[in-house]
């Protein structure tokens, strides 16, 4: 049975600058990670092949670069990766890329039935929190989000329990196989690669499939197939801070001359 | 027939020796290889210095107690070599010799013989009131004292039946013998003299070849080990860790004893047990699961039981057949909580006589644990991913990098236009206190006229951290960025502020084919100072001062007095020294990737000390690395109602410049 952790590369958003000319991301030369909430997602998926034998499957849609994410996956002991990649892809909204993943969901399922699929809650770039509920549903998965626990599997009766970590409360939900899980930090803490599985992994052979292999009418990928598109990035205005008091001489007055502000903005009540 | 009877116990005993020496440093050979006999002259000096002359055994307590009764073994190995010849032909005897030559080798004996005796007893009443350290009271070492004395007895017994039966002259030349004479004359002995002297004789031949048989399988294998293996020191910097190639197939660390290197498993045959490495580790006298003895003795035990099997078989079908080096149960093997806790402090390798090099195999054991098995504390999975995707500790943006000096206008490094690239380090770039230091430490640069530029944004992290802990990968990654930077920048001359971005620089990176002139601010603060471009007027700010040395600046670079020279022309006064300081100055827990890792067990090293610090009522405690700096501060907050500052030197080199030499943009 497959565990599929879909994974997206991200630019470090902490070095993220937005270009004031075209209101576009300025990409040049900035690192891309894995999106942290997918790393968890990753992790759980090679927990699952270690402790119910799944096989680990990383599936990621993105530009031809994407492959590096991807490579790191293998790294970390995935048995399989595979890059969704084809210009018709670009520019997808997030029904689109959900109409993209599902497909390639479906078309892993002709060579082997899919258990679980696992996202992240959301990506740290879009933060729309939709692609994964987009893929269960194009699946007809049920869907188990923001769940922060697995408590059992059943393989036998194919079900699974599972809890969501909600606003001030959890909750424990038993869903019949497959599922579409998101999940958050809180599930697991991410393993680190060994040197050998990274220099095994630099040989490996990271999969690509283009629309050729999914076969999805051009008008419901990429842009054609997104209703969204973005119009506008911007930053938003800040006000230039000041410098009160002096901390380093008089640690004890500047500090309440901060409570003050803070006090006086509405920050803090008294 | 008695001499046959001693030739053929003579000989069962050399056979027996040999093949003993011979089963145990045989296994030594299922180490690595690695090249231990380049200079041999230096090499011969080093032996001739530390091991003949004892040089490290006797700078510290009780060390004049071995020194005696090594000087007097040398002395004695003369006297027992004339006790076997003579054993298998009577005829043959320094008698032989010119009597002045005889009557001194005579004297000589007996001075060494009573001298042994003394320093003995001195050795076992100093094991048995103040053992160096706790289980140091074993059988093994009892036994071997009092065979040692037994040996001295009855060689002076034997002298002294001898000159009572007038074999050999009794005049001053034989002190102690003829008091034995007397002391023998006096009992009913007297009458049996022939007897006695038998007794004593064979008490001699059979407690000499015990001591010859037992050797092999005591911790006193150090007799044969010892001498050899400050031989085989490391002529270069211990601490900068061999480098590993990363080949698909290859292994990495050390999970078991045919990782490490023969010297390696060498170092575990030499060591005398005697506890000064313990004494001496911030970790093992604060309370962690690091001992650094005991790391050596694991790997002798583990040696002891795997080696055999080490030899025949071959890579993972040896490290499946045998016990690990790593463990926390089965003897033989070493805690990871206890190779977690090295502060890479080198206070261990600088405290052992026999130049027996703990801190290397603790690195490569970490290696194991991070490149192997990806098993490491929890907080480094952070430090490694930060590392390794914004090249800093904490994660911050490489944008950052630069912010501290927004105000100051530096300029960037460019080769030819500026002598000096300034590497500034991460905690001088990025955490808070330690800006503070690097601000000051360009007021110093601009006061002295010194021509030099930084990288800003560009700069990378120099990799210590991950290198000390292990991950040596990441490492590879991190110094072959700064080198192919640094060649293509064209920079020669490298001034920083952190002693670990200075070893890192000066040593490790020559591995990477890059020699740099690395300076640590101390050292090109004194070096200004002393040719008049800087001129110091002494600050009363800072008052009463303790200089808290850097391991990675002293131990490990040797620098000491740099410092201590900026200090005194800084401050106006000498320097409060800590009872601990250079060589045997404790650590401030942050060296080895400790900076980045929760201290868990035991008392906190940084507290420890701080108190050690604020013995000496200090107004300030000087440091001259920003971990020194970032533990300082942190120790001190612990401690209640002191008011005790900590400065870098450069800070108070900066408060000590004549105000009119400040460049106007700062003052």
């Amino acid at each position: 049975m497959l565990v599929v952790a879909c994974v997206k590369q991200v630019p470090d958003t902490t070095q993220v600058q937005i270009d004031p000319a075209t209101n576009t991301l300025i990409r040049d030369g900035i690192p891309f990670i894995i999106n942290p909430y997918d790393s968890h997602a990753l992790e759980e998926s090679l927990r699952l092949k270690d402790s119910h034998g799944f096989k680990a499957v990383a599936l990621s849609m993105g530009p031809p670069n994407a492959e590096a994410t991807l490579r790191k996956a293998l790294a970390l002991g995935v048995d399989r990766s595979i890059l969704l990649s084809d210009r018709v892809f670009g520019g997808a909204d997030t029904l689109s890329t959900s109409n993209v993943i599902a497909a390639a969901i479906r078309k892993l399922g002709e060579q082997e039935e899919v258990g679980i699929v696992l996202c992240g809650k959301q990506t740290i770039d879009g933060d729309t929190a939709q692609v994964g509920p987009g893929i269960a549903v194009r699946l007809g998965y049920s869907q188990l989000t923001l769940v922060d626990r697995i408590e059992k599997i059943d393989l036998v009766q194919k079900t699974i329990v599972v809890r969501r970590k909600l606003e001030g409360r959890y909750e424990v939900v038993e869903a019949r196989l497959p599922v579409m899980i998101t999940v958050v930090r809180e599930l697991n803490r991410p393993r680190y690669p060994t040197v050998p599985m990274r220099l095994s992994s630099a040989k490996a052979q990271v999969e690509c499939w283009s629309n050729e292999q999914l076969q999805l009418d051009v008008n419901s990928v990429g842009l054609k197939g997104s209703p969204t598109w973005v119009s506008r990035i911007f930053s938003p205005e800040r006000k230039e801070g000041e410098i009160i008091g002096d901390g380093m001489n008089d640690p004890v007055g500047a500090a309440n001359l901060l409570l003050d502000k803070l006090i006086e903005g509405d920050v803090l009540a008294v | 027939m008695q001499q046959t009877l001693f030739i053929a116990m003579l000989t069962v005993s050399l056979a027996g020796f040999a093949f003993s020496c011979y089963r145990r440093l045989a296994l030594v050979t299922v180490g690595s290889s690695e090249d231990r006999f380049d200079r041999p002259l230096d090499r011969l000096k080093e032996m001739l210095i530390y091991a003949v002359g004892q040089k490290r055994v006797v700078s510290r307590p009780f060390g004049l107690n071995h020194g005696v009764i090594f000087w007097a073994f040398l002395a004695l190995a003369l006297a027992n070599l004339e006790f076997l010849v003579s054993g298998i032909f009577p005829a043959v005897s320094f008698a032989l010799l010119p009597a002045t030559v005889h009557g001194a080798l005579l004297f000589l004996f007996d001075i060494c013989s009573v001298a042994t005796l003394f320093a003995v007893v001195v050795a076992a009443v100093h094991r048995t009131v103040q053992p160096p350290f706790d289980g140091a009271r074993t059988l093994e070492a009892y036994i071997i004292l009092a065979m040692i004395a037994t040996l001295m007895l009855a060689y002076l017994g034997l002298n002294g039946v001898r000159i009572a039966q007038g074999m050999l002259p009794a005049t001053t030349a034989t002190p102690v013998s003829a008091l034995a004479a007397s002391l023998i004359r006096a009992t009913p002995a007297a009458t049996q003299l022939e007897t006695t002297g038998n007794v004593f004789w064979w008490i001699h031949a059979v407690v000499l070849l015990g001591f010859m048989n037992f050797l092999p399988y005591s911790k006193h294998m150090h007799i044969l080990t010892a001498i050899p293996n400050v031989f085989l020191r490391t002529m270069g910097e211990s601490n900068t860790q061999e480098r590993e190639s990363f080949l698909e197939g290859n292994r990495f660390g050390a999970a078991t004893v045919d990782r490490l290197s023969w010297k390696d498993l060498l170092d575990s045959f030499s060591c005398t047990e005697c506890g000064r490495c313990q004494q001496s580790c911030p970790a093992s006298s604060t309370g962690k699961a690091l001992n650094p003895r005991e790391v050596i003795h694991a790997i002798k035990e583990n040696l002891l039981r795997n080696g055999a099997v080490m030899d025949k078989l071959a890579g993972d079908l040896a490290a499946e057949r045998t016990i690990s080096l790593i463990g926390n149960e089965t003897k033989g093997s070493i805690k990871p909580a206890a190779l977690w806790s090295c502060t890479s402090c080198g206070a261990c390798m600088e405290a052992c006589p026999v130049f027996i090099e703990h801190l290397p195999k603790i690195v490569k054991m970490r290696r194991h644990l991070v490149q192997m098995d990806a098993s490491f504390p929890e907080e480094l999975l952070n430090l490694f991913e930060n590392m390794e995707q914004r090249s800093n500790p904490w994660g911050m943006a490489p944008a950052e990098r630069s912010k501290w000096s927004s105000q100051l206008n530096l300029r960037p490094f460019e080769a030819g236009e500026t002598e000096y690239l300034l590497f500034v380090g991460c905690s001088g770039a990025f955490d808070a206190r330690n800006k503070q230091v690097s601000v000051a430490l360009t007021r110093v640069l601009d006061a002295a006229g010194v021509s030099y530029g930084v990288l800003g944004k560009d700069e990378k992290c120099c990799g210590d951290s991950v290198r000390r802990l292990g991950n040596e990968y990441l490492f590879d990654q991190m110094a072959k960025a700064t080198v192919e930077q640094f060649v293509a920048k064209g920079v020669t001359k490298v001034i920083t502020q952190c002693p670990h971005c200075f070893t890192t620089l000066k040593n490790d990176y020559r591995q990477y084919g890059l020699e740099l002139e690395v300076m640590h601010h101390s050292q090109l603060i004194d070096e200004l100072v002393a040719a008049g471009r800087l001129t110091l007027s002494g600050t009363a700010e800072i008052g009463r001062t303790v200089f808290h040395d850097s391991c990675y600046l002293g131990r490990h670079n040797n620098v000491y007095q740099a410092p201590r020279e900026v200090l005194r022309m800084a401050a106006g006064q000498e320097v409060v020294e800590m009872g601990r300081s250079r060589e045997n100055a404790l650590c401030c827990g942050a060296g080895g990737g400790r900076m980045w890792l929760e201290e868990h067990e035991g008392t906190p090293i940084n507290r420890s000390r701080v108190q050690e610090a604020l013995a000496h009522k200090p107004e300030t405690i000087c440091v001259s690395c920003p971990f020194c700096m970032t533990m300082f501060e942190d120790g001190i907050k612990d401690v209640t109602g002191v008011t005790t500052q900590v400065k870098d030197i450069a800070e108070v080199t900066a408060l000590s410049l004549q105000q009119s030499l400040l460049p106007p943009s700062i003052s």
